[in-house]
């Protein structure tokens, strides 16, 4: 079915085909018109099926034989007469299959089938006998095999028989996505309902992994079992665990009531800057998880009621899954001049019904446990608005003394690990399987240079180390990284046409690399030495100049206060919306190409200082990502547009809704947006009007 | 001589050609000769078609093996007293050192129940040019065929490996390791790369193995390409089916270039899968495959071709001027006259050199047809009760060379058939092997080994023991009792004796397809009628509809 070079029609058969199409049309008009009047006679369908059989993809005249089999059943000689309605289906079922042997990809017959079937008046003996004829002819044609699904499901055929039929499929040709699909599928089931041989996942897996390998040495450029490969895989290292939070666990953090970080200085990972009582409490998962309510997570703190705190998913469409969620946990307000410290606990217990995306309970309980210190209350108040501005030049850094960086990072890597009273999981299968499977593809990688062979070991390897930190066992000296740099390097070689996807991949590993080795982490953490702005958290993370295409790890990250991530390739700024501790931030340099690369930012309540200078925003006429984006069209989030606002100057707001939508809620001081093609004085008067607390605009004091 | 007063006189006495013998050469000659307009007369001494390629019950095989073995023939001088020369016709032995065991009265009993090939094992390559001649010919009208299930190999280790001949048995295969599998079917992708290259450049500079490999032995072009001896092993005697020690430059008779290997390992791959029902690469006629020269005989006699069963020849006509070839005299002694006569490969006679004196010795006169060879081969056939093979009926089996003793310097063929292809009763199954040899000796050492390796021997008296083979260790397919056997060795002639208008078929080879043997029978139609057309196309024919296999 596939490969087969298209040929020029000739000259007969245009001729050929221009007579079927007018033929086509003058039954086709003659077909409307007994729609139009509802005649669902004997001779009507016949035109219907004439037209039908020629032409399978008119779904308009599968629709009218639905409206025509509906009238036809109510009629009062089919009135629960068996036989009638018998024939009546039978008849439809004679239609699809001719409409199917003319195109068996048609859409609009394999549904008209599926309706008819659900009736439930037609024996569904046939249909495997059917589907056996379609699938030999295309094995692979994945309208059948979701056919295939519908009645296997009908039957009540057991899904051990189905995955003994991919099994033969495989057998036959083992390049066949479908088969490989539905056996991914199949074994989904089986393993959650822990039939009988399925359980443990273990074995089953270890024997599925022997059996795709087959596949892979055999062939290693046929990519259909590797995509299996990768589905397993994906089995093998999720687990639904907590993987960080914020406030760490075993932290303890001051809450300074000014504004100002007064004595805190020294630890700037538990310090925060802030000038009201909320403290923001993030959980991170490991894998998208639902279901975060004040009844699945309890928070116990002698100031705050547990059933009161209302959660939120952080994520940039905030659809109600998502890896990471906050709540607010508010802290009463303290007259006494002494430093008042409360303990929290978080707790998630396993049976309460959270869930990953896949319908999978979460499988641990676990709980974290900080303190929180509030100072005493200071009459001086700082005015916001006498501020310095904030300049992100290299001068204005200055590392750490290193002794000072070590002791707080070695702080920050011991608080890290989340473990609490958590459950002990063994991840001996795991992390053995991963093993030997990373050793059987540096075994085919030696004997050939094979593109996918190398991604797959890149990703193993990466699951390696992912299970390495899981296990709590992780070193530095045993990751991976550098090789899977090196891979990713080779593969941008290999295959440019997935440059883009490989460097993507590349920024995600260099960014773990760097975050999870205490040493690299020491030399892109900075202070930030201009004493005259005391405002900012002086503790400075710079991830500039990386060539980072994509952003990653956040979970390590939502401590960050300043970020500095200029001089990059960043597109997107996806993942962001989790560091809602955010203060500062730096992205100019890098190749943003339009506003609604910045939505993440509109969830980072905390951001001060922005700095958007030199992006591609504006030079595309065409904006990707547009769709995502919340805007008045997008009912989800309609309840945004708040019109009645009389300052705005909505004509400009009207083409520029999207600045609208990310910049209204926003309290920035500074923000830089020259360098980008859309920085005209237009853009800047209508974010001048939106951010009436800014100070500076690309470095002018903003006249507001 | 009572019996002449039965022979019926032939009518008529002039032919283009007469053909004596029916085994699969002289019959495909006397069907291609028909099918150009010749008149053609087909004799056989014999009273059943086939000759050599015959297939017989367990009885008449036994009698038919030692009537052609063990004698010396004495070859009578030519005669002169009548108007031509008479040159006496004998047939010598084309077997030696028959050796037949019975260890079960069985066989016996059910002696017609069994159709026993004399020159077994021989199988059908489905994209070979003999099933494109049977299509082309329309002989497979009168043939119905079996699919070969499975080939397996010996290890040395005493287990029978599945050959992966193809993508999915490399996939299916538990045995090979990992490495292994990407390995032999890179190299299966680079020969199809290269056949395709060379389909689409005209044979051009893109082909993936270059001219100097090709003239290369085989075997060293796969070790250049990094194969393990195993993965080597396999693809020289499983598939490109070299007979002798490729590794051993010593005794290896005949090493294979990597031109002709690859052009085996592409014939089978193109065979696999070319009829539908027809699963593996090869097929076996059903009822054996003396329904082969049968059918040709008929393709024959429906282009008007005249057959005489139980016919014996006594002498060739010879002009006493010329010497020239000009009639036989039957055992009627009834003398037929013909341009040409095609001999099966078992006759034999001597002629005065022409223009030698009347009184000449006996060393003026040539032999025809007994050639002195320096390579036997030796066949055997086994009955048991019990397959090779669990869930296999009919499967071909390969011993390479050094895997039984390391002086094994050839190949052994092994052929299992069960009933369902109807050559034995239900229940039991027919194993055909066998191994070129220098003589009878180490033939019989090599099968000897085969045998023994492949089946358990009941000892002596305790023939009817059939229980020995389910107290093997569970881990291997236990090994089938043996119920009955035969060994022989056969002549091995590989040229065709020409003499003026007189050809001697081939006899059967060592092959275990009909390639070589249809070359060679074409290269004498090529000879007899040079600018003739080897069968011509009669009509179209759906491929598809006439390859029936029955399951």
């Amino acid at each position: 079915m596939h490969g087969r070079p298209r040929k020029a029609p000739t000259t007969e058969e245009q001729e050929a085909s221009a007579i079927k199409a007018s033929k086509l049309r003058s039954l086709q008009s003659q077909f409307l018109q007994l729609h139009h009047n509802k005649i669902y006679t004997k001779e009507a369908l016949d035109v219907s099926a004439k037209l039908l059989e020629s032409n399978p993809e008119y779904y308009t005249a599968w629709n009218y034989r639905k409206l025509a089999v509906q009238h036809n059943l109510n009629l009062p000689e089919a009135d629960n007469n068996e036989e009638s309605i018998k024939s009546i289906l039978d008849e439809e079922l004679r239609l699809v299959e001719n409409a199917l042997k003319r195109n068996f990809k048609s859409y609009g017959a394999w549904h008209h089938r599926k309706w008819v079937l659900s009736k439930g008046h037609s024996s569904t003996d046939k249909e495997l006998l059917l589907l056996g004829k379609f699938q030999k002819a295309d094995a692979r044609n994945f309208h059948a095999w979701n056919y295939r699904r519908f009645v296997t499901a009908l039957k009540n055929i057991p899904d051990e028989k189905e995955l003994e039929y991919t099994t033969e499929r495989i057998y036959d040709n083992f390049s066949n996505y479908s088969a490989w699909h539905n056996r991914s599928v199949l074994l989904s089931h089986l393993l959650k309902e822990k039939a009988k041989g399925y359980s443990p996942k273990d074995n089953v897996f270890t024997e599925e992994y022997e059996f795709v390998r087959n596949a892979l040495f055999t062939d290693p450029d046929d990519q259909s079992g590797w995509f299996y490969h990768l589905w397993l895989l994906d089995q093998t290292v999720k687990l639904e665990t907590l993987v960080s939070s914020w406030p760490p666990h075993g932290c303890n953090l001051s809450l300074p009531m000014d504004g100002s970080f007064g004595d805190c200085s020294f630890s700037p990972f538990t310090s925060l800057q802030s000038n009201t009582r909320t403290l923001p409490l993030i959980l991170y998962f490991s894998e998208v998880v639902e279901n975060i309510c004040s009844s699945t997570v309890e928070v116990e703190c002698e100031s705050i009621v547990s059933n009161e705190l209302v959660w939120r998913s952080l994520s940039g469409d905030e659809t109600a899954s998502t890896h990471a969620w906050l709540t607010d946990l508010n802290f009463p307000e303290e007259h006494a001049n002494s430093l008042k410290a409360y303990q929290v606990k978080v707790s998630l217990a396993r049976s309460q019904g959270i869930f990953s995306s896949t319908g999978v309970h979460h499988g641990n309980s676990s709980h974290i446990a900080f303190t929180v210190s509030i100072s005493p209350y200071r009459s001086e108040h700082v005015d916001l608005k006498n501020e310095e501005k904030i300049s992100w030049n290299d001068e204005s850094f200055c590392t750490h003394e290193a002794q000072f960086l070590e002791s707080v990072l070695a702080n920050l890597f011991h608080i890290e690990r989340t473990k609490g009273d958590e459950k002990v999981v063994d991840y001996q299968w795991n992390v053995t399987t991963v093993d030997n499977e990373i050793a059987y593809y540096r075994e085919l990688l030696a004997t050939m240079n094979c593109k996918i062979g190398k991604l797959t070991l890149a990703r193993l390897l990466m699951a390696h180390d992912t299970l390495m930190s899981y296990t709590g066992t992780s070193h530095r000296n045993f990751s991976h990284h550098t090789e899977i740099l090196q891979l990713y390097d080779d593969l941008k070689k290999m295959d440019p046409a997935h440059f883009h996807y490989y460097q993507d991949e590349y920024s995600l590993v260099l960014l773990k690399q760097i975050i999870s080795n205490q040493d690299l982490l020491l030399k892109h953490c900075c202070k930030y030495r201009d004493p005259s702005s005391p405002k900012i958290n002086n503790f400075c993370l710079r991830l500039n100049d990386l060539s980072l295409s994509r952003i990653g790890s956040m979970e390590k990250l939502l401590w960050v206060q300043v970020l500095d991530l200029s001089n990059n390739q960043l597109q997107s700024l996806e993942g962001l919306e989790v560091m809602q501790l955010l203060t500062c931030l730096n992205v100019s340099h890098n190749k943003l190409c339009s506003f609604t690369a910045l939505e993440p930012l509109r969830m980072l309540r905390s951001l001060k200082v922005l700095d958007i200078s030199y992006n591609e925003i504006g030079a595309h006429s065409i904006d990707t990502r547009r769709y995502l984006c919340s805007s008045p069209l997008n009912h989800k989030s309609g309840g945004d547009w708040k019109a009645e606002e009389p300052e705005m100057p909505w004509d400009k707001v009207a083409d520029n809704w999207e600045v609208y939508t990310i910049f209204k809620d926003l309290n920035l001081i500074q923000l830089d947006v020259i360098g980008n093609a859309v920085s005209d004085d237009k853009i800047k008067l209508l974010l001048i009007k939106l951010l009436p607390s800014l100070k500076w605009l690309d470095g002018e004091i903003a006249d507001n | 001589m009572d019996e002449t007063a039965s022979y019926p006189p032939i009518e008529p006495s002039n032919f283009d050609l007469i053909v004596v013998g029916t085994g699969l050469p002289e019959s495909i000659l006397a069907a291609a000769a028909s099918a150009a307009g010749k008149s053609v007369l087909h004799l056989d001494p014999n009273p059943s078609y086939g000759s050599h390629y015959a297939s017989f019950p367990l009885h008449e095989f036994i009698s038919y093996i030692q009537s052609q073995s063990s004698f010396e023939p004495s070859i009578p001088q030519p005669d002169t007293d009548s108007g031509f020369t008479r040159v006496p016709l004998t047939t010598r032995p084309l077997y030696s050192s028959v050796e037949i065991t019975s260890y079960s009265s069985e066989p016996l009993e059910q002696s017609r129940k069994f159709n026993i090939d004399l020159s077994g094992p021989r199988v059908l390559l489905c994209a070979d040019a003999m099933i494109n001649l049977l299509l082309k010919s329309e002989v497979n009208q009168y043939m119905e065929f079996k699919s070969i299930d499975g080939s397996f190999f010996y290890d040395g280790e005493g287990n029978l490996e599945n050959v992966p001949d193809s993508r999915s048995a490399i996939f299916m295969d538990r045995k090979l390791s990992f490495t292994e599998k990407t390995q032999l079917m890179g190299f299966f992708k680079l020969v199809q790369g290269h056949f395709e290259a060379a389909a689409a450049a005209d044979g051009g500079e893109s082909k993936s193995i270059s001219e100097e490999e090709l003239e290369s032995p085989f075997v060293e072009f796969l070790s250049k390409m990094g194969l393990s001896s195993k993965l080597k092993s396999i693809i020289l005697y499983a598939i490109a089916m070299a007979d002798y020690d490729q590794e051993n430059g010593d005794v290896c008779k005949s090493v294979l270039k990597t031109k002709d290997g690859i052009d085996r390992l592409a014939l089978y791959h193109s065979s696999v899968g070319r009829f539908p029902n027809a699963p593996g690469a090869m097929i076996y006629p059903i009822y054996g495959q003396g329904e082969l020269p049968q059918a040709f005989c008929r393709r024959a006699a429906v282009k008007g071709c005249i057959y005489v069963l139980r016919m014996p020849v006594n002498s060739l006509l010879m002009d006493k001027a010329t010497g020239n070839y000009k009639g036989v005299r039957l055992a009627s002694e009834q003398e037929l006259y013909s341009h040409k006569l095609i001999l099966a490969s078992s006759f034999v006679f001597q002629l005065p050199r022409p223009h030698s004196s009347p009184d000449a010795q006996q060393n003026v006169y040539c032999d025809f047809g007994s050639k002195n060879t320096t390579e036997k081969l030796a066949r055997s056939v086994c009955i048991t009760k019990h397959s090779l093979k669990l869930d296999k009926a009919n499967c071909l089996a390969f011993f390479p060379p050094r895997s039984l003793f390391p002086e094994q310097v050839t190949a052994i063929h092994v052929l299992q058939l069960s009933s369902n292809a109807a050559v034995c009763p239900s229940g039991m199954f027919l194993t055909y092997l066998s191994a070129i040899c220098k003589d009878d000796v180490q033939g019989k050492k090599l099968l000897h080994a085969a045998i023994n390796a492949l089946f358990c021997i009941p000892v002596s008296g305790s023939s009817e023991n059939d229980n020995s083979a389910e107290n093997q260790s569970e881990t291997r397919d236990a090994k089938p009792a043996l119920l009955w056997s035969v060994l022989y060795i056969q002549e091995l002639t590989k040229f065709q004796d020409v003499l003026d208008n007189i050809i001697s078929a081939s006899m059967p080879d060592a092959s275990p397809y009909y390639h070589d043997l249809l070359g060679a029978t074409e290269k004498i139609f090529e000879e007899l009628y040079s600018g003739e057309v080897f069968f011509p196309k009669t009509a179209s024919l759906e491929e598809g509809a006439v390859e029936e296999l029955e399951d």
